[in-house]
């Protein structure tokens, strides 16, 4: 067992591939990357039945007079009308909550947390990596898997996730939980905070994406068999 | 020195014992073995065929509805708003059905009363109006994502279905309307001490947009539930296949809040 800088144990093997030797670390683990893929579809169809949901009523005010929002565009619409995007929604909202729920208490049970919760001492880190990303400022030394704004980065999708199922459960249910409706400030409230949640998700995405672009296949496919080849923090 | 052997003597400086080591062969397997650990993401792929997901999205739905039957309480209420808090009548929205105008008929407008009742029949306004009142200012959600707070005035459907000798036994009520609306509820719904049999709005009889002259409404379902311009209830244990004009269309059944 290797350990990194933030105590988390890191297990490795070593494999012979045309004549070369090569570490391979374990980055994510079966429960993990199922539960990516699954969260990654699910706020696929969530955010497409969403904002058909929302073209019905595009705005967080009074019915009358009614001020519309947006337009949503057919092209990222899912479900034809109202009633089909509130069959994918509710049958996704499911889905999303279950993979969602399994992967937060993977991350307590097992302590991985600290690989991808931003700690408060890690704070000072980030603007290092800003200035690196942004400004092309020279790398900060890494000695885990992952950088202080990376974990930022996935922190805020837990609190994004956690914001978007407590929200979503409100509007489901707003008399049954009306204490808890009354508590954060009423219906179109949470449905303004609910659809801030996607925002959240939809900020979030370009950016991973683009990352995951930059730092190539090898980055990616860990995603995929959960080892990553040479990764740079063993370096 | 290669860059695998430079990291290995990395890691085992950290290491406490030896790497297990893998030959060519071994890599192929495990890699193998880790895409196998990931099959059941391709049962999501049933969801790209829409003769597939369509059916799969419905059963989705039933199970919400099966989840939000278990959050209710009959005897929780509804949160109830002072007088003050109440939306204006003209900003009341106005989702109709239809443009059916219930005048000619008002006359002799009787409810007719069918199914598992000791005394079915037809009921007259002045008979339902006998029962003991009730107002009450409480939420109208409706489907789209808008609300409003409005005044309501009947008798409960509670008392109502008491009245008529409703069979508590039963599991359902059916409500059609004059305008060939019809609805569906659960009787666990249809006690519950808020739900209406409406004859009043704002203090005033039912308009023909509200529905006139009698209508349902409940804070514990969606508006789409609250069917207006009542023509019959049926006390039922089973659903006809026509469960409601927008349930039938895809809306969730239940429609609880």
């Amino acid at each position: 067992m290797a350990m990194t800088k933030s105590g988390l144990a890191i297990q490795a093997i070593e494999a012979e591939r045309k004549g070369q030797s090569e570490i391979y670390t374990r980055e994510h683990p079966w429960l993990v990357r199922l539960t990516h893929w699954l969260n990654a579809i699910s706020l696929l169809v969530m955010t497409g039945s969403g904002l058909q949901i929302f073209y019905a009523f595009p705005s967080f005010g009074a019915k009358i007079p009614q001020v519309n929002l947006l337009n949503v565009p057919e092209a990222v619409r899912l479900g034809g009308w109202l009633g089909g995007a509130l069959q994918w929604h509710f049958s996704f909202a499911w889905l999303f909550t279950l993979s969602g729920l399994a992967y937060v208490i993977y991350l307590v049970v097992t302590g991985h947390w600290r690989q991808v919760i931003l700690q408060p001492k890690e704070i000072r880190g980030i603007w290092p990596m800003v200035r690196h990303y942004f400004f092309f400022k020279a790398k900060p030394a890494q000695l885990e898997p992952y950088n202080p704004l990376q974990k930022l980065a996935y922190t805020s999708t837990i609190i994004f996730g956690v914001m978007a199922v407590v929200t979503g459960l409100l509007i489901f249910k707003p008399v049954q939980f009306a204490w808890l409706e009354k508590l954060l400030g009423g219906f179109g409230v949470i449905r303004f905070l609910h659809f801030a949640a996607m925002c959240g998700f939809l900020a979030f995405i370009p950016g991973h994406l683009i990352m995951v672009a930059l730092h190539g296949w090898n980055n990616f496919y860990s995603m995929i068999i959960g080892w990553k080849r040479n990764p740079d923090y063993l370096q | 020195m290669s860059l695998g052997r430079r990291l290995f003597s990395q890691v085992n400086k950290m290491n406490t014992g030896n790497l297990p080591k893998l030959d060519e062969k071994g890599l192929r397997r495990m890699k193998r073995r880790e895409w196998m650990k990931l099959l059941p993401l391709a049962a999501m792929g049933a969801f790209a065929f829409p003769s597939v997901n369509e059916k799969l999205i419905k059963r989705g739905l039933e199970f919400s509805d099966f989840a939000a039957e278990k959050f209710f309480r009959r005897e929780r209420l509804a949160p109830t708003f002072s007088d003050r808090e109440v939306t204006a009548f003209e900003q009341f929205p106005i989702n109709s059905y239809s443009d059916y105008d219930p005048e000619a008929e008002l006359e002799n407008w009787k409810l007719i009363v069918e199914g598992m009742v000791a005394r079915p029949g037809e009921y007259s306004l002045a008979q339902i109006k006998a029962l003991p009142k009730q107002v009450q200012n409480v939420k109208h959600i409706c489907v789209e994502g808008w609300n409003v707070i409005g005044n309501f005035g009947g008798v409960r459907l509670a008392d109502f279905l008491q009245f008529v000798g409703a069979d508590p036994q039963a599991k359902f009520v059916e409500m059609s309307c004059m305008d060939d609306y019809f609805t569906s509820y659960d009787l666990a719904s249809a006690l519950h001490p808020q739900t209406l049999l409406c004859y009043e709005m704002y203090g005033q009889p039912l308009t023909k947009d509200h529905g006139a002259p009698l209508r349902i409404h409940t804070p514990v379902k969606l508006g789409y539930k609250s069917a207006k311009h009542l023509f019959s209830l049926r006390v039922t244990n089973v659903l006809r296949s026509e469960k409601g004009f927008w349930e039938d269309q895809g809306y969730s059944w239940y429609g609880g809040v």
